[in-house]
């Protein structure tokens, strides 16, 4: 590579090929160790770290000014070393207690031996010869096997000395035959048995001596590793770690003391076991039947293995998710006249973030002016970094001294500014739409804005929702922002393959209210609405000339945003009559033939982002490209928003209301089924019922009521539909266009809102045998399990207005349970799957290169690149 | 040029549907071609993960109600969210375990015939044929009462009956009534705790049909009749020579496993997962289910997601300790002397590599002389140099 070398920072070359896993032995901890710890005590009276102590300079240091004794290097540069205390007596390694004791039983107290018999200890290893002494399935399958059938003997089949029974009294007490089996003792044992017998037991000779799971020598993890805080009162606070350390120091040296002053065997036993228990709650504070080591204040330590534990621990919090530079996030709000693939960023963000840019002779005099500039003014440069890798705060004071010393080879970080690609991202990140590139648009105000169409990959809206944004820093990864991560490349999601970008709401509404108006526009109506989209020229012939005027259908308008392109298709209101094509009285006959609208409505299904919808959207990819259609996007919502701003729409209260004979029919309808229950519950009481086959008399009468209610609900709410039929009713003309809204919605606010559930069944719970106290136990009419004859316009009575509000907790509850739920399905399904993708030879394989398919899908196509799933042919190409 | 049988199998379609000639047909061959090739999924493409996202993103959408009630006579069967994760974590059994048991053509055009079937098969245990089942405390046994009725409405006959609690119940004591039967267990001392534990043994004595199938319900599907049940028993429903054994199917993946092999398997858990999915509305390209149950199957046998299945068989120490319970696999990695060779993605975010997926799989050569400055030799020499230094270190 021909990086200039000591340029910028320094370019690692080396990768890591591999990382070993195995336990320290005694001379490998002697080995990185700098210095040995000795002295509890950790300054002296200047606050000066005291040698030998666990502040020893030799570890590092995390002062600023002072040098780290071992590599000379300051603060943030030394890595940190490790020092060790040479404990007074072993102890035993609480997580290793398991596999101790598991060895312990299984080997020859006198030899050391496996306890199998030669013959068959010969031919164990033979059946895992194969492996090398390293540990695999097949070697912990042999070593399983052991372990359990070793258990039991008691008498060496090497030696022939008799074995005694090894018990285990948690937490780390082995006892023999009534004795206690000090952790020397142990030791011994352990360093008895021989390298060839370890494979049998699951352990690797080469990186796992048992003995080593018997602690003598602790290694003491550097000062960085444990960084004291200064309290304003300027007093030290250590770390967790260094104290647990302390503890340890302390007691090892009284311990060594008693030892050498001869102290009575309790004294020193009980030492011993203080030693055990402050190096077992070193490794983890949270071992069963062992009280975890209070701080202070009363607060247990958190020590090693809390610390890499968890989703706040070292391995997901810092390893597998990183702090970043560059980044802003502040709250969203909307702006419909950004363009799709832009954001708007507050300038006060768009001075704080920036991008290097490196001089060189022919870029030298526009990129000086942003020092001259900076950095209070916009657009500036906030730091200047100089070959040699020094970081410069460009700034009133240093300005002068900067310029004159600019040349090429200098990098200049800029702020931010109109065009630069920037990645923009709202949690949750459930897909890969959830973080897409956006071109910057730097704004006044203090949010980021963001077109409507955008909103939905990213699952938005304004109601405080707060999104991240991160500017790339290297031209590579402005490149992969560009192609792969741009909301045009985007816009198909690889869950079904079809648009997730598309017009929403307004801009539907707008569209439906255009295509469908049956007055024409006049000349200076239509140049109006064409110029918000940035057309200046009209439809080619008028629609209709009046009196010398031309005049131009909303058709002709709506032909003037589209491109070259053919689209059958009809509209959401899936027609129940027989289609007759272009003659369709309702215009649910969708046809665009070469980029003109002949008939149909435009509505959601066209133009919409939700799943299998967007269906005019896929035509335009599929004839021209992704481009083409989110230039169509952003004009179609430009002129839907036009078209509303001139024709004007307002819902209205009235809207949902019906007539009087409209409701007599609800009511009618109602009585007829309670009629119809009655009937149903007085064949049941006269035994005439006949159960359906496998369900009980209950359930079936059950399940007839159900059946009635819903007919009878159903019923309501296509009669709503059947007086709702204003063509100018906005809340209905709404649903029709999938704007907003259902005929569903219609008919909860106009007809009724019919039955409630919990969990699925009808509400049965509450009072003994009924719901609430107006009704009568056992009554299992409609009325008393939660049908609701009231619509949300007439409103409800007292007991249906409880039963909604159940429904009303019931949801929320089912909502708080799933989201958590999904969550954690989603993490365990990325996990299971992270590593699967396709390779050259275009079969799809694992991190370990096992094949998973031997082509993608079966037929190696790219969801996000076809047609709704199938190979994507533009049929214009035929003809 | 040949393609894969779901685009040939459009084409087709597409060719009937337009009425093509042959010429024209010819050009859609050529034209697809063109199209084929842009469609193909680029190596290095993180498949697995938009896969992942793909299943895991609706399931925010996904409802929590455990049970299903569709229209009045249905089963109930688990839907939504426990029964996706139920089928992604490779449980053992379904909750709600259900057959759908096609017929042969001669069995599947009348109503009478499927029932017939239907409640042939369906698992009759002593107690749905009773009208009590008494502990007798005097005589220390448990007396059962047929129901005429019921006998009756399962075909089967009181010496039946008699014969298969004698064979179910070969060391106890039988003695046998006018529909009564009374059971004695053998032990010597027979307490009274024992006995009111024996009852509940003989109220669930089998009897007649095929075990496991608890409800039967006759449904019309288009133009013929099919057996929808709760419950699953697909080895001996396969067995039965009335059966359609091609199309007949269980919701449990592991007893298809058992019974029809893995590729049966996977595929069950594509369609299971497909349709709860679609069930609620939720639109997923089957090839994200494919590729999921081709990795929960690919060794031959069903690992679920998650700790103990696909996550926790990975090779590499780190990726696993990143996911759930990092301790364990630190420790006996150590044990082991476990190597990590950073193949896998997560331990190259850990130490801040590229990933070897996606972009992170290109891998630049150029040849020195392309570059113009360098001739070959002298990046030989250097190769050379370099090569001695590495020596002299080692």
């Amino acid at each position: 590579m021909m990086m200039d070398e000591g340029t910028f920072n320094e370019v690692v070359r080396e990768k890591i090929a591999s990382i070993d896993f195995g336990m320290l032995s005694p001379d490998m901890v002697k080995k990185m160790s700098v210095v040995k710890i000795i002295t509890p005590e950790l300054y002296d009276a200047d606050g000066y770290p005291i040698d030998s102590s666990l502040m020893d300079l030799k570890m590092g240091v995390i002062d600023p000014g002072l040098r780290c004794r071992t590599c000379g290097a300051k603060v943030r540069e030394c890595p940190g070393h490790f020092g060790f205390i040479e404990l007074a007596r072993p102890v035993l390694h609480i997580r290793y207690v398991p596999t101790i004791y598991n060895i312990l039983r299984s080997t020859c107290s006198t030899c050391g031996r496996v306890l199998v018999h030669p013959n068959e200890h010969a031919k164990l290893l033979e059946k895992i010869s194969s492996t090398n002494g390293e540990v695999n399935e097949k070697v912990l399958a042999v070593a399983a096997h052991v372990i359990n059938k070793t258990k039991t003997i008691r008498k060496c089949p090497w030696c022939e000395s008799k074995q005694d029974k090894v018990k285990l009294m948690k937490p780390s007490i082995f006892v023999e035959s009534g004795r206690k089996l000090t952790p020397i003792d142990v030791r011994e044992r352990l360093e008895r048995i021989p390298d060839a017998d370890l494979p049998l037991i699951a352990l690797n000779a080469r990186t796992a001596r048992p003995e080593w799971m018997v602690i003598t020598l602790l290694p003491v993890p550097p000062v960085s590793v444990r960084p004291s805080i200064t309290l304003e009162s300027g007093e030290r606070s250590e770390d967790d770690l260094t104290h647990k350390l302390g503890d340890i120091v302390r007691t090892n040296q009284r311990l060594f003391e008693n030892l050498s002053a001869g102290a009575p065997e309790v004294i020193i036993e009980d030492l011993w076991d203080l030693l055990q228990y402050h190096v077992t709650t070193l490794f983890s504070n949270n071992v069963a039947q062992v009280p975890p080591a209070r701080h202070r204040s009363g607060r247990p330590l958190k020590t090693l293995e809390e610390r890499i534990k968890g989703k706040e621990g070292r391995f997901r919090r810092n390893l597998a998710g990183k702090r970043v530079n560059f980044s802003a996030r502040t709250v969203i709000s909307p702006d419909s006249q950004l363009r799709i693939d832009q954001v708007g960023v507050p300038i006060k963000i768009a001075k704080e973030l920036t991008i290097p840019e490196r001089v060189t002779e022919w870029n030298m005099a526009h990129l000086r002016k942003f020092v001259e500039d900076g950095p209070d003014k916009y657009p500036s440069a906030n730091y200047v970094i100089t070959p040699d890798g020094k970081r410069k705060r460009v700034s009133d004071e240093t300005r002068d001294v900067i310029l004159a010393e600019l040349a090429p080879g200098y990098i200049i970080e800029r702020h931010l500014m109109d065009g630069d690609i920037v990645l923009f991202n709202r949690q949750p990140s459930l897909h890969r739409m959830s973080i897409m590139a956006h071109y910057v648009k730097v704004l006044p105000f203090k949010t980021f804005r963001l077109n409507l169409s955008a909103v939905v990959p990213y699952n938005a809206d304004f109601d405080g929702d707060e999104m991240n944004l991160h500017v790339p820093q290297t031209e590579e990864a402005r490149a992969e922002a560009e192609l792969l991560l741009s909301i045009t490349q985007n816009i198909v999601t690889p869950r079904y393959g079809l648009p997730i970008i598309g017009c929403s709401q307004d801009h539907i509404m707008g569209l439906y209210l255009l295509t469908k108006h049956k007055e024409f526009f006049s000349r200076q109506d239509a140049a109006e609405l064409l110029s918000r989209v940035g057309i200046f020229e009209l439809p080619e012939k008028p629609g209709k000339t009046l009196k010398d005027e031309p005049y131009y259908s909303g058709k002709q308008i709506f032909s003037m945003i589209l491109p070259e392109v053919d689209y059958e298709g009809s509209t959401k209101t899936v027609p129940k009559h027989v289609c007759k094509k272009e003659d369709c009285q309702f215009e649910d006959f969708v046809k665009i033939s070469k980029g003109k609208l002949v008939s149909g409505l435009i509505d959601s299904k066209a133009i919409g982002p939700e799943a299998g919808k967007g269906k005019l959207i896929q035509a335009i990819i599929n004839r021209h490209s992704m481009e083409e259609a989110v230039e169509f996007i952003q004009k179609a919502s430009l002129l839907g928003i036009a078209t509303l701003q001139k024709l004007g729409f307002t819902t209205l209260v009235t809207d949902t209301d019906l007539p009087p004979e409209a409701r007599q029919e609800i009511k009618d309808t109602f009585d007829f089924a309670e009629k119809k229950v009655d009937e149903v519950l007085e064949e049941s009481k006269k035994g005439k019922l006949k159960p359906y086959p496998g369900r009980t008399l209950r359930e079936t009468v059950e399940f007839k009521i159900i059946e009635i209610i819903n007919r009878a609900r159903n019923k309501t709410g296509k009669i709503a539909e059947r007086y709702i039929v204003d063509e100018n009713n906005a809340t209905m003309l709404m649903a029709r266009s999938g704007a907003r809204g259902s005929a569903m919605n219609i008919a909860l606010m106009a007809a009724a809102v019919g039955q409630v559930h919990i969990r699925g069944t009808r509400i049965y719970r509450g009072y003994n045998e009924r719901t609430l106290p107006h009704f009568e136990q056992g009554n299992i009419k409609p009325a008393a399990r939660g049908f609701i004859k009231g619509s949300y316009k007439t409103g409800l009575n007292p007991y249906e207005f409880f039963f909604n509000a159940i429904t009303g907790r019931d949801s929320i509850m089912d909502t708080s349970m799933r989201t958590p739920k999904s969550g954690y399905l989603q993490r365990r399904l990325i996990n299971a799957m992270q590593d699967l993708s396709v390779t050259y030879d275009n079969t799809v394989r694992s991190a370990s290169g096992t094949i998973v398919q031997f082509e993608y899908g079966a037929d190696g196509i790219d969801v996000s690149k076809s047609d709704n799933g199938k190979l994507l042919i533009p049929k214009e190409e035929l003809r | 040029m040949e393609f894969p049988k779901s685009v040939e199998d459009q084409l087709k379609a597409l060719k009937e549907d337009m009425k093509l000639n042959k010429q024209q047909y010819e050009n859609l061959l050529k034209l697809a071609e063109k199209q084929y090739a842009k469609a193909r999924v680029v190596p290095g493409e993180a498949v697995g993960v938009i896969a992942a996202q793909s299943l895991g993103e609706p399931g925010t959408q996904l409802t929590m109600r455990t049970k299903w009630l569709a229209g009045a006579r249905e089963m109930t069967v688990t839907q939504g969210l426990p029964r996706l994760i139920e089928i992604f974590d490779a449980k053992r059994e379904p909750t709600t375990p259900a057959m759908e048991i096609y017929l042969k053509s001669s069995h599947a055009t009348s109503e009478s015939k499927a029932e017939e079937i239907a409640l042939s098969i369906v698992d009759v245990k002593l107690e749905d044929i009773t009208s009590e089942i008494n502990v007798d405390l005097a005589k220390m046994r448990v007396e059962v009462y047929l129901d005429k009725n019921k006998v009756k409405h399962y075909g089967v006959t009181e010496k039946y009956v008699q014969n298969m609690v004698k064979e179910n119940f070969k060391t106890a004591k039988i003695t046998t009534g006018d529909m009564m039967i009374g059971i004695r267990p053998k032990e010597e001392e027979v307490d009274l705790r024992k006995l009111y534990g024996f009852r509940v043994k003989v109220k669930e004595t089998h009897i007649t049909g095929i075990e496991g199938i608890k409800q039967v319900l006759p449904v019309k599907v288009g133009d013929v009749w099919m057996i929808k049940t709760a419950g699953s028993n697909l080895r001996e429903v396969l067995a039965m020579k009335e059966v359609d054994i091609e199309n007949t199917k269980t919701n449990d993946v592991f007893e298809t496993f058992s019974v029809l092999g893995i590729e049966a398997a996977r595929t069950v858990i594509v369609e299971e997962a497909l349709d709860v999915l679609r069930n609620q509305g939720i639109e997923v390209d089957p090839r994200h289910l494919m590729l999921l149950a081709d990795a929960m199957t690919n060794t031959g046998s069903i690992r679920g997601i998650g700790r103990y299945g696909i996550s926790g068989a990975k090779s590499s120490v780190l990726a696993r300790a990143s996911f759930e319970v990092p301790l364990r696999h630190l420790f006996n990695a150590a044990m082991y002397g476990e190597s990590d060779e950073i193949s896998s993605v997560i331990e190259n975010v850990m130490i801040n590599q590229p990933i070897p997926v996606g972009t992170g799989i290109v891998k630049l050569k150029i040849e020195s002389e392309a570059m113009g400055k360098k001739k070959t030799e002298e990046a030989k020499e250097e190769k050379a140099e370099k090569k001695e230094k590495k020596e002299k270190k080692d």
